[in-house]
């Protein structure tokens, strides 16, 4: 034991010593405590974009070591700047444009009137589809808007308490129904893809700037027309934007960085605004627009010459495959039957 | 009125966590949050230095600018401060931060967070002061006691300075020039679109 000790003393004392001679040395090591490493200004200049100025913590929050994240303030720019203008200038505008082509142009009739007898033109299923994600999507777009422009127009109208409670509700109706909304998305791709390929038929309908301008104009179009296939593939495409940014916003791991997630919004949000603007058109002409339209989604049944004048070539297609069955819901017996091939 | 700020003199803070205790403690901070927390930069490099963080209570708080329900209001004291029962959790502010101020109680599924909490500069809430309601929801309120916030009044190297803006620069320039250096008052070109200029 005291040879050990023994032993080891000088070694002790070695090391007392090196400590003891070291201490100026290291204090002349001692960095400029002007040091510009540790200047907050010269940090921030040597930051890069999305970046922040970032150190150790010893709190288990790893990110909570970012202590200044300056682009941050550039997406709240940007959100509540561009994002915010771009989303009321797209749906105002749609809507002065709806309104102001109903007052030239009116609602468009059907040709020679209601003949009265009816062809299926959607289906059960397809008719659900439609309604699942219609419903959906406009319940997701309006608790959507309400987070943007919510405090501007409903806040004043029903005081901060209800408002608070209202868009709370909102989120969690937003979170839940985007799944059903993303189902009933797959299923109006699987259902209509197949019609919605564009063809030579589709050139002759833009030509023409659908007939919509012109009373009694109506260029042939197949199941649908060069209009309906952009809405289809707005719908698809930008619903398929909507769904993967949506679930990166739900789920903040996958996207990964804060800075990623702000990008994933800004898409989001900006997709929506078109989406939203181009569904209200689809809903003018769906509804008030046309006469005679609604009844497609509605009963599923519309008129003969509602048919005949808006979807010739499909109305013809018809005819062709179940020459007794089309047209003529009184004739056909089996009006699913007779439309099931076509859809 | 005064304009309230914090400022971090780097150069004097030894990461003691004082202030990250003090706070927990004197606001029964609730289990997975710290309104302040101390960084450190250059971590055993030459050049290390402390910065203890929260929110910074910004002029034109992105916070409040990005806030869906009008959660966020400014005291007269220039205090940014929330009310937990507007708050509906969707964590934008949390986002438009550059402070990493925001923090939620809890993470659910489909981005659920809980309400909002972040510094309240000791000064509570929009409930009555210093009610139980509102030491609940936000902590003590010693602004309304006639104190300042505890992590400053406390910083034992007086690192952490709290109180009117113009004071505390003061302050803080007043040293600058007497030990010669300094590096800087930490967040506030980003808070407050200004410096202290020494």
């Amino acid at each position: 034991m005291l040879k050990t000790l023994m032993l080891r003393l000088p070694a002790l004392l070695a090391l007392v010593a090196l400590i003891a001679f070291a201490g100026p040395e290291v204090r002349a090591q001692q960095v400029n405590p002007t040091e510009s490493s540790v200047q907050e200004d010269a940090l921030m200049r040597a930051l890069q974009s999305g970046e922040a100025v970032s150190g150790r913590i010893s709190i288990p929050d790893a990110r909570a070591g970012k202590i200044i994240k300056p682009d941050n303030k550039d997406w709240e720019a940007w959100h509540e700047g561009t994002v915010t203008t771009l989303n009321v200038v797209l749906l105002v505008g749609m809507l002065v444009l709806l309104a102001g082509f109903y007052l030239l142009r009116g609602r468009i009739r059907i040709p020679g009137g209601f003949s009265g007898r009816t062809i299926q033109r959607f289906n059960a299923v397809e008719r659900f589809a439609h309604w699942l994600v219609a419903g959906t999507f406009i319940i997701l777009a309006l608790t959507g808007l309400n987070l943007l422009i919510g405090r501007a127009v409903v806040l004043p109208v029903l005081g901060e308490s209800a408002f608070s409670t209202l868009s709370a509700w909102g989120k969690i109706a937003h979170n839940y129904l985007a799944w059903p909304y993303m189902i009933a998305l797959a299923i109006v791709f699987v259902v209509w893809v197949l019609h919605n390929v564009p063809n030579k038929a589709d050139v002759e309908w833009i030509k023409q700037g659908g007939g919509l301008l012109k009373d009694g104009a109506h260029p042939p179009a197949k199941k649908f027309n060069a209009g309906q296939k952009v809405v289809f593939w707005s719908v698809v495409l930008g619903g398929a934007a909507l769904s993967f940014s949506g679930v990166m916003l739900l789920f903040p791991e996958l996207a990964g960085s804060s800075a990623t997630w702000q990008l994933y919004l800004v898409i989001h949000a900006i997709v929506a605004g078109i989406l939203g603007a181009i569904i209200l058109a689809h809903i003018y002409i769906g509804t008030l627009g046309m006469e005679g339209a609604f009844d497609a989604m509605g009963t599923g049944e519309v008129d003969e010459n509602w048919a005949k004048a808006n979807h010739s070539l499909w109305v013809e297609e018809l005819k062709r495959r179940r020459p007794a069955a089309a047209p003529g819901k009184a004739a056909a017996g089996a009006p699913g039957k007779a439309a099931a091939p076509a859809a | 009125m005064a304009r309230m700020k914090f400022l971090c003199d780097a150069d004097r803070c030894v990461e003691c966590q004082a202030c990250v205790t003090a706070c927990k403690n004197e606001h029964e901070v609730p289990w997975g949050i710290n309104r302040r927390r101390v960084v450190t930069i250059n971590d055993g490099l030459p050049g290390e230095r402390s910065v203890s963080m929260a929110c910074m209570h910004c002029t034109d708080a992105p916070c409040q600018a990005v806030c869906p329900v009008n959660a966020f209001y400014t005291t007269d004291d220039a205090v940014v401060l929330h009310s937990k029962d507007t708050c509906i959790g969707c964590g934008y502010c949390f986002y438009a931060c550059p402070f990493g101020a925001p923090q939620f109680p809890r993470v659910g599924n489909f981005g659920t967070r809980g309400k909002m909490d972040k510094c309240t500069y000791c000064s509570g809430g929009p409930e009555a002061d210093m009610s139980q309601a509102e030491y609940v929801k936000y902590g003590s309120n010693r602004l309304a006691e006639g104190k300042l916030p505890l992590c400053a009044e406390m910083c034992s190297t007086k690192a952490l300075l709290a109180g009117d803006g113009d004071i505390i620069a003061d302050i803080y320039r007043e040293r600058v020039v007497t030990r010669g250096y300094g590096s800087g008052a930490w967040g506030w070109r980003t808070a407050y679109g200004e410096t202290v200029s020494v």
